[in-house]
């Protein structure tokens, strides 16, 4: 087996080498080539460069919609390697700012829950503002209008007249649930006048917070300030960012007649059709699971070949809903440019130790502030 | 319908109909329902056998004087106010206030003075404490409503007492049956028979040994063994043929006994006469022997009722005693010849639980007794003053104290001291454990052996086939206590006493013939039965076998109580009935003819509520069969083995198990010693403990936050009610290796997870101040309210309010002050003596635990010891951290070895990230397949959104639930397809991953971190005080000092075994060289010259 050329007059590898460096194969008992080969000089005795150039990603770099919904899209990320879909990923779930409810001062609780418990429940909810527009709290710092937003919780559970005792409890007394709708902004400075139509609140109204019975009560005020799910995930903007890489299925041996009927009805996710010919054809394989029922019993793992794409990723990120799940993924980017940015004057930094000292002089706020981003306070 | 006709003896459908029977059974009784059971009847029973038997006071000073009780009362619980006003009390009251929840005990009694009688209504004779949710108990009969208005939490069980405030079990305790011959080797290695009799009157034991092909008795009152042949003399039986006849007159039996009738015709003793005489002048005179009596009649009355006392002897006719002493003869030489007539004294039907109705009867009587006594000492004194002023009554002597703080004091120290039945027991009582719910139900079934715990013998340790059914075999715990601890299985029932008079007269009215009427060779004739009842001889019966199906009928039928037990044992030609307290028993459905009486139809009618427990046995379906009567039947575990010769049925097999091994799921397919780990280690899950745990004020609370149902339950989590008061969470686990931190069982947490609110709780503990009285004089300690300037914020003041106490909410940092208290100085003390100037000093109350708590709530009442008592409740949340101990339900235990970001875990093709990473190496020596079951179960409940059973013996199928993974798109082998969460790329295999449920365990890390760098030391010896409540040193010890050794580090050797340890200063003197003080020496006398040099010597 030699090397082949493609058309663009680069080498290519032969076909297993290609196969093992571009599927990660899914057998029944364990997967197998799960690692990457990301050594520019891997294949260099067979005259292969496997280097990342820019031009070639650019070329091969593609971005595709699958779903798109409010809080959730998922789409396709082709042509890159795996650590670098993983950074999205992680960025997604710890690096990109929120607003949380961080400090809450109690005026008033008697409630069942504790006072900490109630804070902890409050902080998990996720609020529907843009960080961009506030800075991070420093430590020490007055909340002001730039910093923090304020919400009040002030309720009282009492009775209402003349309902029969048997009824539910939230026919039976006013406030029993205590919801999220039921924190009220308290603008700080101009607030008022730069969120305007679109105040600040909870993504979602119906988060109950605790429930209440006649005659207790719970006042209390909240201070939301912007910060990172590295300190708390509660400042985590995604319910979850995850990529799979693609299914794919193929047939080693033309399965037919009662096989294929079998092969059919095997698959939960229903992958293969019948031909008409009666011969089992996989073609929805991106709907595989990779659940590997197809390949359990029998020979069956020699007539089918289970695999995924190595550079084919299929993102989701399910948004909590402040910030829409398309603009994340730019902030995920964005914060991974600034790092680079921050690696690149590091490495300026250091190369030229005096030019840096002059410039961490003149532009120390920015330093502090990028190194706590990336050192995660 | 018209099948209706053959639905009747349609059979039962399916299992799970036929374990509908279970919540039936624990619906009417509980799990704790012995308890409550015995003390019933004690209360409404035997309070009154024991007046009964004690009525009569008399006075040796007045002949004429008589007191008579005619009649006891139990009332309802109350507390007595400072005016002996008694109101009703809760048992929440009694907890809070730190009062003992108990009723007064009255009785009725009429005295005689001269030729007056006076009669008396309801006269208190001392208080009782009351059992929660028996008869008297305010809870009795209450639905959850009513208890949540108690302030009570409804699945709470009861069966404890509420004493001072703590709420203290009488754990049952396994007793050797009284009454019951045991023929076993004794520690010499001689065959023995022995009995131990136990009457209201008298409690003895009695020996019977073969010793050099000899037989002799063997008593503690005697001094030297007797030779059965001259008890057997002494006792009337003068005639060695009768003798002989008695015991067998087989020629094997004469041949072994042979020797031991020589013995006696060789020392010359053949008459009655003269072997009371023998039996007289070996006997151990003691002071409470009548003196009316001379030896020969000391020694008749000593056979008749010291020896085996519960044979009747009336009017010295020895002749039951006499069979009796015969076939334990015989039975000894049975065993010689054929050891499977030797008794094993761990068989449980040789076993009797005592619980805890009998035990405090037992200390009432003693009590009861000395009431009495002194009762009759005042009567006496009073009526012996010749002029006596004011008018007698006899009421006014009553020593109410006597009876209401023995029962107090021994409840609440566990210590039985009742020298008038020889008994001296410590640890009776425990405090319930109110670690979590489970703990609390587990501590209720508990049943406690008498061995000493560090003996080590096997035999009462290890499992015992009889116990099948009655003890859980998981259910036990490690160490010390192992096998001598036991625990109740769910359907168990401990009897009570039952009449037995009734009972013989019905043996009677069967055909069993008094033994006094037959004789000798009738007895032990081989066609011939003996019958017993509860261990006494009563007869003989020629055709047991009927006698045995006719007294069963009749318990079938209701006739005799349900709980008689009648067992015939081949062998022994002989038919045991029993009808004594204490038993174990179990329920079983009766099969007949080859088919179970339960059918479909009553489980329908079961089902449609219009049958109850109660009606299944009245109907004779199911009936409760104990230990002994277990041998005489044959038991299918289901219906497709009921067979031709079967006679009962299971209920359902998982009730061999107990509560707490029933919580396991899937035990059945566990290694045993796992289950039984996990028996020990739910009893520490932190959790939810009750419906009213914020209301409660225990010392020490740990409240999971966030408590959930488990995914996979079981039948008996439902059951007790573990599903509403659960002990952890649902944890998405994935088991895989995931960095170094997960060696040796370690678990890898989540970061992302702990943020969210897993395993966070709360600890909540309880300090307790009281203001003090001393003296008469109104002289207390008081609180002292600060203004608001002088408790500025920062200040250890900060946290007071206006009163001097810290209110709920506020936080508490070491060394804040939550109770500024003042007591009267030591000079206003003397002077309290005159009664006059109180001067006060500050004696403030500091918060001094390591770490910042919030006060969560603030108790201020009194009771009769303190009038002014404050509660205070101080809350610590806490999130997991490293080190802090998790364990799945397998008894897999695990500390948590590392915190990872969610980022950094491994997430799956779903996007699932795992809350908790275990490492597989727990699973192949550990062999918990339960565990691995419970992945898959779970994981299928999640997709097909239900609860997963994972009920012992009948939990869902494996194969179903990994079809339904597989369904849901994820491997039917359970393992996933994960991604590294640091590359990004696919792990190199699969990953097993699903939900399981974690609990989180006592012992956390928070608690036990200590280290010290110098500080206190110990007054005594100056050496660093002990244990970390104390700011303790931490040892160097033996292993340790080994080690630095080895290495060579022989500074450090130094300064730690030497310089640091015990190093003590002192001066001395230059000049004589001997020790002085600082500037002083007092041999020279001087302090001027001398100069002083201190000298640091090192012990
Ligand atoms: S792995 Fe599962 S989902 Fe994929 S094709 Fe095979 S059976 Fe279908």
């Amino acid at each position: 087996m030699g090397s082949g050329e493609d058309s663009d007059g680069k080498r290519s590898l032969p076909e297993h080498l290609e196969r093992m460096r571009s599927r990660v194969e899914v057998g029944s008992k364990v997967p197998s080539n799960s690692e990457g080969v990301y050594y520019s000089g891997a294949y260099s005795s067979m005259g292969v460069d496997n280097s990342l150039s820019v031009s070639d990603l650019e070329k091969r770099l593609k971005v595709k919609i699958l779903e798109k919904e409010k809080d959730r899209i998922v789409f396709e990320l082709i042509g890159i390697d795996a650590p670098i879909a993983n950074t999205i990923r992680r960025i997604l779930l710890s690096e990109v700012p929120t607003m949380a409810i961080e400090k809450v001062s109690f005026f008033a609780n008697s409630s069942v829950i504790h006072e900490e418990i109630l804070a902890h429940r409050l902080g998990l909810i996720p609020l529907d503002v843009d960080p961009n527009l506030f800075d991070y709290m420093e430590e020490g710092a007055e909340p002001s209008e730039v910093n923090a937003l304020k919400f009040r919780l002030k309720v009282q559970c009492t009775k209402v007249a003349a309902v029969p005792a048997e009824a539910k409890p939230s026919l039976k007394y006013h406030n029993s649930d205590v919801f999220s709708s039921m924190l009220e902004w308290e603008p700080i400075g101009e607030q008022a006048e730069v969120f305007g139509s679109k105040p600040p609140k909870p993504v979602n109204d119906d988060i109950l917070i605790a429930k209440l019975r006649p005659g207790q009560e719970i006042d209390l005020e909240v201070l939301a300030v912007k910060g990172i799910s590295k300190d708390h995930a509660k400042w985590s903007p995604v319910a979850t960012a995850f990529y799979r890489m693609l299914p794919q299925v193929e047939l080693l041996k033309s399965i037919e007649g009662a096989d294929a009927i079998e092969l059919k009805d095997m698959c939960p996710s229903n992958c293969f059709d019948i031909e008409e010919s009666g011969k089992a054809v996989a073609v929805r394989p991106g709907q595989c699971t990779m659940c590997r029922e197809c390949i359990r019993h029998g020979d069956w793992e020699e007539k089918i070949r289970l695999s995924r794409v190595r550079d084919h990723f299929i993102f989701s990120i399910e948004s909590t809903g402040a910030i829409a799940p398309e603009d994340l993924f730019m902030r995920a980017l964005q914060v991974l440019v600034d790092k680079c940015g921050n690696v690149v004057e590091r490495l300026t930094e250091s190369l030229d130790v005096s030019s840096a000292q002059a410039r961490a002089s003149t532009n120390k706020e920015h330093l502090s502030h990028l190194t706590r981003m990336s050192t995660g306070r | 319908m018209n099948g209706a006709v053959e639905d009747l003896a349609a059979p039962i459908k399916n299992a799970e109909d036929k374990a509908k029977l279970l919540p039936a059974f624990l619906q009417v009784r509980g799990l704790v329902r012995q308890h409550i059971d015995s003390f019933n009847y004690f209360i409404n029973v035997e309070i009154w056998n024991i007046v009964k038997a004690n009525s009569k006071v008399n006075s040796d000073a007045d002949a004429n004087f008589q007191l008579v009780y005619t009649d006891v009362q139990v009332g309802r619980p109350s507390v007595e106010d400072e005016f002996r006003a008694a109101t009703s009390v809760t048992p929440q009251k009694c907890r809070v206030r730190d009062i003992t929840y108990s009723a007064p005990i009255t009785v009725d009694l009429q005295y005689t003075l001269g030729k007056e009688v006076v009669k008396q209504n309801g006269i208190l004779i001392g208080r009782l404490p009351i059992m929660l949710r028996c008869c008297r108990c305010l809870l009795a009969g209450k639905n959850d409503l009513e208890l949540a208005k108690l302030g009570e939490c409804p699945l709470d069980p009861g069966g404890y007492f509420i004493v001072k405030g703590t709420e203290k079990v009488v754990l049952t305790q396994e007793q050797l049956s009284k009454n019951r011959i045991i023929v076993e080797p004794d520690s010499k290695g001689l065959m023995s028979a022995t009995v131990q009799s136990s009457t209201h009157e008298r409690k003895s034991r009695t020996n019977i040994i073969m010793k050099a092909g000899k037989m002799y008795l063997k008593h503690n009152t005697i001094v030297e063994d007797i030779p059965v042949v001259i008890v057997f003399k002494a006792m009337g039986m003068e005639s060695d043929q009768e003798i002989m006849q008695l015991i067998g007159s087989e020629s094997e039996f004469v041949e072994a006994f042979t020797r031991s009738l020589e013995e006696a015709a060789s020392l010359k003793i053949l008459t009655q006469e003269a072997a009371l005489a023998y039996v007289g002048a070996r006997m151990r005179i003691t002071r409470d022997m009548p003196r009316s009596l001379n030896r020969t009649n000391l020694a008749r009355e000593f056979l008749a009722h010291t020896v085996l006392a519960h044979v009747p002897v009336v009017e010295y006719n020895f002749r039951t005693k006499c069979v009796y002493v015969a076939q334990m003869v015989r039975r000894i030489l049975l065993a010689l010849g054929d050891s499977s007539w030797v008794d094993d004294r761990d068989y449980y039907g040789n076993k009797r639980l005592e619980l805890a109705g009998q035990l405090i009867a037992l200390l009432f009587e003693d009590l009861f007794k000395t009431f009495n006594t002194e009762v009759k000492k005042r009567a006496t004194q009073t009526l012996s003053k010749p002029h006596r002023a004011a008018q007698f009554n006899i009421i006014n002597l009553f020593p109410v104290s006597i009876i209401t703080n023995g029962l107090e004091s021994s409840i609440s120290t566990g210590n039985w001291h009742v020298e008038r039945f020889k008994m001296d027991r410590a640890g009776v009582t425990q405090v319930l454990s109110r670690l979590s719910f489970i703990s609390a139900l587990g501590m209720m079934t508990r049943v406690n052996s008498q061995f000493e715990k560090t003996r080590k013998v096997s035999g009462p340790r290890s499992l015992q086939p009889s116990t099948w059914g009655m003890l859980c075999p998981s259910d036990t715990p490690e160490g010390e206590a192992c096998g001598l601890v036991k625990n109740l299985a769910l359907m168990t029932h401990v009897t009570t006493d039952d009449e037995a008079g009734p009972v013989a007269e019905l043996l009677y009215i069967l055909g069993t013939e008094d033994t006094s009427v037959v004789s000798g060779d009738e007895i032990n004739d081989k066609r011939n039965s003996l019958v017993y009842l509860n261990g006494l001889l009563l007869g003989v019966h020629s055709n047991p076998d009927a006698l045995t199906k006719a007294a069963r009928k009749l318990r079938r039928k209701g006739l005799i109580g349900e709980f008689v037990s009648v067992c015939q044992i081949e062998g022994q030609n002989a038919i045991y009935v029993a009808c004594d307290g204490g038993r174990v028993c179990r329920p079983l459905i009766i099969v007949e003819n080859g088919s179970p009486m339960v059918t479909q139809t009553h489980l329908d009618e079961l089902k449609a509520k219009t049958r109850v427990w109660r009606d299944f046995v009245q109907d004779g379906l199911i009936e409760y069969l104990d230990v002994n009567e277990e041998n005489n039947a044959l038991i299918a575990v289901d219906e497709e083995s009921v067979q031709e010769e079967t006679t009962h049925m299971e209920i359902a097999p998982l009730t061999i198990l107990g509560v707490c091994a029933g919580l396991i799921p899937f035990p059945d397919h566990n290694q045993s010693p796992r289950n039984t780990y996990q028996c020990a280690m739910g009893k520490q899950a932190v959790g939810a403990i009750a419906y009213n745990q914020h209301r409660r004020v225990d010392t020490l609370l740990y409240l999971l936050t966030y408590p959930q149902r488990p995914m996979v339950e079981t039948q008996v989590l439902t059951l007790v009610g573990g599903d509403r008061l659960p002990g952890g969470q649902n944890a998405s686990l994935a088991v895989m290796s995931y960095s170094g931190y997960d060696i040796e069982d370690a678990v890898v947490l989540n970061k992302a997870s702990l943020d969210r609110g897993f395993g966070r709780c709360c600890v909540i503990k309880k300090y307790t101040t009281s203001l003090k009285r001393y003296g008469k004089n109104n002289l207390r300690d008081r609180l002292a309210p600060l203004s608001a300037t002088d408790r500025p914020p920062g200040s250890r003041y900060e946290a007071l309010d206006a009163d001097g106490i810290a209110p709920p909410g506020e936080k508490l940092v070491p060394g804040s002050i939550f109770v500024n208290k003042q007591v009267p100085s030591d000079a206003a003390l003397t002077d309290a003596m005159t009664g006059s100037v109180t001067e006060y000093r500050d004696a403030p109350v500091t918060y001094k635990a390591p770490v910042a708590g919030y006060v969560d709530k603030v108790v201020i009442t009194s009771n009769e010891n303190e009038d002014f008592l404050i509660k205070t409740m101080v809350r610590e949340t806490r999130r997991p951290e490293i080190g802090d101990k998790f364990s799945s339900r397998h008894g897999q235990k695990g500390v948590c070895g590392l915190i990872v970001p969610q980022e950094d875990m491994p997430f799956s093709d779903q996007g699932i990230c795992p809350d908790l990473i275990m490492n597989p190496h727990g699973f192949p020596s550990r062999m918990t397949v339960g565990k691995l079951i419970e992945f898959v179960t779970g994981k299928a409940a999640v997709f097909e959104g239900r609860f997963g059973n994972g009920t012992a013996f009948a939990g869902d199928k494996i194969d179903e639930c990994a079809r339904a993974l597989v369904k849901a798109g994820y491997s039917y082998t359970g393992k996933d397809f994960f991604y590294s969460g640091m590359t990004g790329e696919p792990l190199r295999g699969y990953v097993f991953a699903g939900p399981i449920f974690y609990q989180k365990l006592k012992h956390m890390v928070k608690d036990k971190m200590h280290a010290r760098s110098r500080g206190p030391r110990a007054l005594l010896t100056r050496q660093p005080t002990e244990g970390r409540s104390r700011d303790g040193g931490l040892r160097l010890g033996e292993m340790e000092r080994d080690c630095l050794i080895g290495y060579g580090a022989s500074m450090l050797l130094m300064e730690r075994l030497v310089h640091s340890s015990d190093a003590f200063t002192i001066y001395v003197c230059q000049k004589c060289g001997l020790i002085g003080y600082k500037g002083w020496c007092q041999h020279c006398k001087s302090g001027v010259e001398v100069i002083m040099e201190d000298i640091s010597v090192d012990y």
